[in-house]
């Protein structure tokens, strides 16, 4: 007899989500910073202000959470944009 | 040099002296050069067809400070258990294809200098004023580009901090005090270039 063995993965992503950290540095433009994050996520002036701001004056801020596959992808979008970020466990984090 | 606008039928351009033109390309061509060392280095890998997909990469982050800023970790290592390892094998997937990017991002902007006018070899007097005009896949490049070479300038001229920038621009060493203005210089090119794409 089979029996189904849960997805690991799925577990993780609903319990244990990743999150996608943006950190502070004293090069990139305000501006441009604020674009990436409205180009890129597709978020709002508004919410792309807000995490931008909260970068700048926190020294980080959350920018995505979800599956660790996805916030590899965001990471490495990140770094091409020379943006510094990490991922990170979310309950780590 | 004129900032950068969108025009009504489409491309956004500028135009740049001569010697501003030759300077973004030395300083963009120096990080080509950089970014390419790195990927050369590994290229007697025993897996030939891990390299041709970019996989097989460095586990370890570069020594070159300059490298390290561009090709950061993606994991951090206080973070939790295991995030050091993570970090090593995230690089050794992707570190490559990072690096494959940043070389083509540098290299449209290259171009399109060369398009707009760009003389190779030594600026002379009689250079003309460079006019580039940019499609939208090229400003995602020109943006990209720009921010890997104030990234380098800024860890060269030791800018870790918002203080270090104000500090180094008004530094007593002739050297620093000159390489500052031109990284000042490239922060409001790509300014110019942020704000025409509202």
């Amino acid at each position: 007899m089979e029996i189904e063995q849960p997805d690991v993965d799925d577990v993780v992503q609903l319990e244990d989500p990743w999150v996608t950290i943006v950190w502070n540095d004293p090069v990139n433009l305000m501006s441009y910073v604020a674009y990436v994050f409205r180009n890129y996520f597709g978020y709002t002036e508004e919410k792309a202000h807000e995490l931008m701001m909260a970068v700048h004056t926190d020294g980080r801020a959350i920018v995505s959470s979800g599956s660790r596959e996805q916030m590899e992808r965001h990471v490495q979008a990140m770094h091409e944009y020379g943006l510094w970020a990490t991922l990170d466990r979310s309950d780590a984090a | 040099m004129k900032p950068f606008k969108k025009r009504r039928r489409g491309g956004t351009t500028a135009t740049f002296e001569a010697a501003e033109a030759h300077l973004l390309a030395s300083l963009t061509s120096q990080v080509v050069e950089l970014l390419r060392d790195r990927n050369a280095a590994g290229e007697s890998d025993p897996d030939p067809l891990a390299v041709q997909l970019g996989l097989g990469g460095p586990a370890e982050p570069p020594e070159d400070p300059v490298l390290r800023r561009l090709l950061p970790d993606a994991y951090r290592a206080e973070s939790f258990r295991g995030a050091d390892e993570d970090a090593a094998d995230f690089r050794r997937l992707t570190e490559r294809s990072l690096t494959s990017l940043k070389v083509q991002n540098a290299e449209t902007l290259l171009a399109s200098l060369i398009t707009g006018g760009l003389t190779p070899g030594l600026p002379t007097e009689d250079d003309p004023q460079v006019e580039v005009e940019l499609d939208a896949a090229e400003v995602q490049a020109w943006l990209k580009a720009l921010t890997d070479v104030r990234l380098s300038l800024a860890v060269r001229l030791g800018i870790e901090t918002d203080e270090d920038a104000q500090l180094v621009a008004h530094s007593d060493d002739e050297a620093t005090a000159a390489m500052a203005e031109i990284y000042d210089w490239l922060g409001y090119v790509q300014e110019s270039l942020v704000v025409s794409l509202d």
